[in-house]
């Protein structure tokens, strides 16, 4: 076939062109299922700035994220950190912000990788389709943005900004993380929003008419005192462990606004769950596509081998993993790491070794990898992903080693190799670094004195040692006193003993 | 596929959040301007600020666990085997990279501000007096504005609304006929035709043909109706102002007054600048004579002399008579001195200044410049001759201001007092 491009100067034609050409092997060779796409192209600026709203496109105002861009300005701008060659949306249509500066060969790449990898894999992923709306999300940021700037407007930025403060510190405590609400449209988004203040405006709480500081049962008498408690305690249907969730529902002291606000903030966080759990499959997938890709149209004599050496090159760039002892290491590459694994179970079900047939009988050599890749994608998250398909061959790649890091003793002790006794030990506890539900602290809250001084008590439920940093413990728990009005007092107990632990109760008056 | 274009949106998307993190540091970025405004040399007065700032008021906390046992993998293992030990690293421990992926380890936040973000904290609650003058230069800039509709024009100004109805007018008006009129006639000579109606077949080919020539005759969209958007340049009102330094370069005056002195004429200048379009500044320096000169001779020659703070007010006063017509210039006077005058020169100062340049100027600012409070040698024995005469003329409406300046950082906050608006109104 002829030659979509030479050279590394982009046009809209160009593009155009090599788009449909990647559709073509995307599709009709691979298999693929995803949303239209929407290409956007914008300059290193605009990139700044999608950075710093957390890569959507609309976003209401804070000063943090002004903070994300005065920071990564500042290192873009000393040359400590490269702008990445594109940001995709997770929406229908999927948007792809694309740079100008990049070369025609990278804007194939990042087409390949973004509109059709990610694209994909956020339209097939089960955790995708079940967490997220993509359809709805612009109309809902939109919603949000205008929403918070209408209540900048009605009650002046320093409150608004109290709340959201007070919310970010709580977006990781404000996910649903076993259940989901049915999906809304904006319309009836805004419905729900009016229909709340509504409820709002026309009802009251009996629950807070109780005096703080007045000791209840002493004019109850006690069993008439234990009931009110009870009743309450139900009525709030405790222990709840989304804290924004609780707060928005059931704080004494926020207004309407207050919690609408509160609700958006929880809503974005649960629509950034399922990314922060497919880390590693997203950016694999995104990866083995791209290369698949690449290779297809190489192959097909639609790019030239200068090109193609571009794109091999940024590409082990992107898939570079530094050794642990390296001073370039920050932790895993998931791009690596996919990538790595993705080619590895392409490798198992075109040419198994015997090692392969004994880990892997379901898939090794039925010859069907972007089938099995496919089912993979939709099925699987990174947990599961690396529990299931980390193969000793990768591990052995990698030179996996897994520390066992216990803050009692001086040094690191090495648990397991990439040996034979080591690869289930290892993938296991690789797995467990991407589960995120032990990554977050378990807190929950379990009880709030109802009847009387109206105190939320938390609990934080331990494992492994691993308490909570004091220092933003103390700070974090002051922005939910801000939202609850209230005291807070938060617990920390021994996750298998349910045990108080030693100085682990903290209050914040 | 869409591609859409987006170089060309609006830039500057995250300026509202970078303004609200500005509104969050304002006490840090205040602290760190005054500092830098103090310590850096007078040349690079108007360069933007990196400012470090602690992270205190803006980190943004929340639960994260810490300590503990944990197990982690690594990648790129070379010589170990299981059951060895490998010595903490000092410094990290376990927690350490937790922490840092999120940017709450940092102590320090390093903030960059623009020149313009830079000047605008220093000149905060400053404000000139009576900006009055306004003068619209020849050269000046325009602007294009909307004003009304014209016959003639490009057809990116078209205007497709208003061509349209002008062409719906004149339809109706001349009586253009629909397309429906000419079927139905068609329709019925047809019939006509079947019924072999003679007669009728003729007058309704008549009726036809008409319709025909009215429709060639009347066009549906015709020249007369075409108008476009049109723009007239409005010249931008571009105030101007010229700013008089006047400084004393007798023998009294050492290096360390005249860098008091360049640095307040260089703040000023800077606040001008802001200010107005247009700037102009005039150097006049002065022993028992004055003259004007230019900007390196200003602040680097030594002349001896005696002292006449007269001349120089003279100098200024004709200045402004040959070069800067009141009712276009708005006139700024800054004066540094170390206060020394000839007593006899007393008359000739107060007829000058309130004859010919307080009348004249928007701000007469006396600075008085003083040795560093250190310097017991050369205490200052009371009030200046030209303290004290000056002080005669400080009336509620008199645009003067003095102050007196001792050291390098005293220059902000003189300035600032200086101008501040309450001082001034």
């Amino acid at each position: 076939m002829a030659l979509l491009y030479q050279g590394r100067e982009w046009n809209f034609d160009t593009i155009k062109r090599v788009h449909d050409a990647i559709e073509d092997i995307a599709i009709n060779e691979m298999g693929l299922d995803v949303y239209p796409t929407q290409i956007e192209v914008i300059t290193s600026e605009q990139m700044l700035d999608a950075y710093a709203s957390i890569g959507l496109p609309i976003m209401y105002r804070h000063w943090s994220f002004g903070k994300r861009f005065a920071r990564d300005e500042v290192l873009y701008r000393k040359g400590y950190q490269g702008l990445a060659y594109e940001i995709v949306i997770n929406s229908d249509p999927c948007i792809c912000y694309i740079m100008e500066e990049n070369s025609m060969t990278m804007q194939t790449l990042v087409m390949a990788h973004a509109a059709f990898g990610h694209n994909h894999f956020f339209k097939n992923n089960h955790l995708f389709r079940q967490w997220t709306d993509a359809k709805g999300i612009l109309d809902y940021l939109a919603f949000a943005r205008d929403y918070v700037a209408r209540c900048e407007e009605r009650e002046g930025e320093e409150a608004v900004e109290r709340v959201l403060d007070a919310a970010h510190a709580l977006q990781m405590q404000g996910i649903n993380r076993y259940s989901r609400r049915p999906r809304r449209s904006l319309a009836e988004e805004l419905e729900r929003e009016r229909e709340r203040r509504r409820y709002a405006e026309t009802t009251w709480n009996p629950l807070w008419t109780t005096v703080p500081g007045v000791d209840p049962s002493a004019e109850l008498g006690n069993a008439d005192y234990q009931r009110l408690l009870e009743e309450g305690r139900q009525r709030i249907e405790l222990p709840e462990e989304n804290l924004l969730y609780f707060l928005e529902k059931n704080s004494p002291v926020l207004r309407g606004w207050e919690r609408e606000i509160l609700r958006i903030v929880r809503v974005l966080a649960q629509y950034f769950y399922p990314q922060r759990q497919t880390k590693v499959m997203n950016e694999g997938c995104a990866t083995f596509v791209h290369y698949e890709i690449m290779n297809r149209l190489h192959e097909r004599g639609q790019i030239d081998d200068g090109s193609f050496m571009e794109f091999l090159h940024s590409h082990t760039s992107v898939v570079f993993q530094p050794e642990f002892s390296d001073k370039r290491y920050g932790g895993i590459n998931p791009y690596a790491l996919g990538f790595a694994m993705m080619s590895d179970i392409q490798r198992i079900c075109r040419e198994p070794t015997e090692e392969d047939y004994a880990w892997f009988p379901e898939i090794a050599g039925n010859q069907d990898p972007m089938g099995t890749l496919r089912e993979i994608w939709a099925d699987y998250r990174d947990e599961s992903f690396i529990l299931q398909f980390l193969s000793p061959k990768v591990i052995r790649d990698f030179r996996m080693i897994r520390l066992n890091d216990d803050q009692g003793y001086p040094y690191f002790e090495v648990a397991a190799i990439h040996d034979d006794q080591g690869y289930r030990d290892i993938r296991t506890a690789l797995a467990a670094e991407y589960e995120i539900a032990r990554i977050d602290p378990e807190i929950e809250v379990v009880d709030v004195n109802l009847a009387g001084d109206r105190k939320l008590i938390l609990e934080h439920r331990v494992r492994d040692g691993q308490r909570l940093d004091e220092a933003t413990m103390h700070k974090t728990l002051r922005h939910i006193r801000t939202l609850w009005g209230y005291s807070v007092r938060l617990r920390e107990v021994d996750a298998e003993s349910g045990s108080l632990l030693v100085s682990g109760e903290c209050e914040v008056a | 596929m869409n591609i859409i274009d987006r170089r060309l949106n609006p830039k500057g998307k995250s300026l509202p959040n970078r303004q609200r993190l500005m509104r969050r540091l304002k006490a840090q970025l205040h602290r760190a301007v005054a500092e830098s405004i103090s310590g850096r040399r007078v040349s690079e007065v108007d360069a933007g600020e990196s400012v470090s700032v602690p992270v205190d008021g803006i980190s943004e906390p929340s639960f994260r666990k810490s300590g503990g046992s944990r197990d982690f993998v690594l990648p790129g293992n070379q010589k170990f085997i299981k059951g060895d030990r490998i010595p903490r690293p000092p410094g990290g421990d376990g927690s350490g990279r937790e922490a840092s992926d999120s940017g709450e380890g940092e102590d320090e936040f390093t903030f960059t501000l623009t020149r313009e973000e830079f000047l605008d904290i220093f000149f905060e609650d400053l404000e000139l007096p009576n900006m009055v003058k306004r003068r619209l230069k020849g050269a000046s800039s325009t602007v294009p504005a909307r004003a009304g509709f014209t016959v003639s024009g490009g057809p990116q100004s078209l205007d497709v609304v208003r061509t349209m109805r002008n062409g719906m007018a004149r339809r109706i008006a001349l009586g253009r006929p629909a397309a429906k009129d000419l079927e139905e006639l068609e329709a019925k000579l047809a019939e006509a035709e079947k019924a072999g109606l003679d007669t009728k077949v003729a007058e309704l080919t008549a009726q036809i043909e008409g319709l025909k020539r009215r429709l060639r005759a009347v066009p549906w969209i015709d020249p007369v109706d075409v108008r476009y958007r049109r723009f007239e340049h409005r010249p931008v009102p571009i105030a101007q102002a010229v700013m008089f330094c006047l400084m004393d370069v007798s023998g009294s005056m050492n290096e360390h007054m005249k860098d008091l002195a360049k640095r307040f004429f260089m703040l000023l200048y800077l606040f001008l600048e802001r200010r107005y379009e247009s700037l102009e500044i005039v150097f006049i320096r002065h022993t028992q004579e004055a003259q004007e000169v230019d900007e390196e001779t200003f602040f680097r020659s030594r002349e001896t002399g005696g002292t006449l703070v007269s001349s120089a007010l003279d100098v200024a006063a004709n200045i402004i008579t040959e070069r800067y017509p009141l009712d276009s210039w708005n006139i700024y006077i800054a004066q540094a001195s170390d206060g020394d005058n000839m007593s006899s020169d007393r008359d000739r100062v107060i007829h000058a200044m309130t004859q010919k340049l307080l009348p004249a100027c928007q701000y007469f600012a006396y600075l008085e410049v003083d040795d560093p409070p250190g310097d017991s040698w050369n205490e200052r024995q009371g009030v200046t001759d030209l303290w004290r005469t000056y002080e005669t003329l400080v009336q509620p409406g008199v645009p003067l201001a003095m102050r007196r300046a001792s050291a390098a950082s005293e220059i902000f906050g003189v300035f600032h007092e200086l101008f501040a608006r309450d001082n001034v109104e």
